[in-house]
């Protein structure tokens, strides 16, 4: 397959959480802004394409038995780092985004690329399918934190919408918000291309 | 068993890259994450007090807390701001349990007398939208200029004299309880905080 196949199938077509619907846990919790939406997503792409080229590298050398603890412990460095680095230069991101950034390790995305991917697949290609399952991660993040926020305080990316921001649907940033958010987005994704 | 041997030896390999990894980052990044945390409190502290002459970061004393809580005994760090030589105001850090969505992280100034000076909000997990405008001026002007006497410490649906944000009372209550415990600290340990004149850290 070609590497821009790979990316464009990460991206879109076979998209975390508009078609493979994993990694629900960060993707409900901190969409609250679209700000928070893109730390996150983007968090994960940097940990998703280490690991995921981690991973492709050591493949021939990892027996298939203890797979699944190399995987979490490769999986895990690259979360500790991406959470070091962030305290250092996205100090604002990293108080805001909190829990949520060590959890990364438990994201079933992560490891999900790892087991169906990267473990079977050359480096260049792994980073391909890294990089476009992160993007199209984050991309997802970033459209329902935005129809949160701009819904739930009027905003988008911090800045106020006029005629939006007097009477925001506080519903839409409190837990409940973030279900109906996703599943409206679903049906409406899900919609479009049936009409196709 | 050879092929034990090979499990345990992949692993141990693996591990100990992880290790060789997450040190060098450790190691790279130690000083801006100090910085970072040095600048947040730098500002904290000028957000609460008044107008200084001194660095109040380098003229701290750390007391032991007296409040009977369980568990180790706590410390808390005070910062003393002067102008002349004269303290005008007192910094320190309180924690609010209470908060709805975990801990409530602050950074409070207390003049000699024993009133607010300003508070400002370090760390919360608060509701966006509800909870979270505790970090409002709006909100944390009202507690200004007041000390222990004289004011009921609870909010006015508790029967108290502090304004409660509607839609948010579980986190108006936890910050106004943490004050009201941080100004009760400052008052068992003002003589010692106001006299000791060690400039140790």
């Amino acid at each position: 397959m070609k590497l821009a196949d790979t990316f464009t199938r990460g991206l879109w077509s076979n998209n975390a959480i508009f078609k493979l619907v994993l990694g629900m846990c960060p993707t409900l919790a901190v969409t609250t802004t679209a700000q928070n939406g893109l730390g996150m997503g983007l968090a994960t792409t940097s940990v998703l394409l280490c690991s995921n080229m981690a991973i492709s590298a050591l493949r021939h050398l990892i027996p298939a038995k203890v797979r699944i603890p190399a995987f979490i412990v490769i999986i895990a460095t690259f979360v500790s780092v991406a959470q070091l680095v962030m305290e250092a230069y996205a100090f604002e991101l990293y108080q805001a985004l909190g829990i949520f950034i060590p959890l990364i390790v438990v994201n079933c995305l992560i490891l999900g690329r790892a087991e169906a991917f990267a473990s079977r697949q050359p480096l260049l290609q792994s980073a391909a399918d890294g990089a476009g399952m992160g993007l199209g991660f984050t991309l997802a993040l970033v459209m329902l934190g935005a129809i949160r926020e701009l819904l739930g305080s009027g905003q988008v990316f911090g800045m106020p919408v006029p005629g939006l921001n007097t009477h925001p649907m506080l519903l839409m940033i409190l837990p409940p918000g973030a279900f109906l958010a996703l599943g409206f987005l679903l049906a409406a994704i899900n919609g479009l291309k049936n009409r196709e | 068993m050879r092929e034990g041997l090979r499990f345990v030896l992949v692993l141990t390999l693996i591990t100990a890259l992880s290790g060789l990894v997450l040190a060098t980052t450790e190691r790279c990044t130690r000083v801006p994450i100090a910085e970072q945390h040095a600048r947040q409190q730098r500002k904290a502290l000028r957000a609460v007090l008044p107008a200084v002459d001194n660095t109040p970061k380098d003229d701290s004393v750390t007391l032991t807390d007296a409040s009977g809580k369980e568990g180790s005994p706590q410390k808390t760090t005070y910062y003393r701001g002067r102008q002349q030589g004269r303290i005008v105001g007192v910094a320190f850090q309180i924690v609010a349990e209470n908060g709805y969505g975990g801990p409530i992280r602050m950074m409070v100034g207390v003049a000699p007398d024993g009133s607010l000076l300003g508070v400002a909000i370090l760390h919360q997990s608060e509701t966006p939208g509800l909870g979270n405008r505790i970090e409002e001026p709006s909100f944390r002007r009202q507690f200004i200029g007041k000390g222990l006497s004289g004011y009921r410490w609870s909010v006015r649906k508790d029967g108290g004299d502090f304004d409660q944000l509607s839609g948010a009372t579980i986190s108006s209550r936890a910050v106004v309880a943490g004050l009201a415990e941080g100004l009760k600290k400052y008052r068992d340990h003002a003589k010692a905080i106001l006299s000791s004149s060690g400039a140790k850290p």
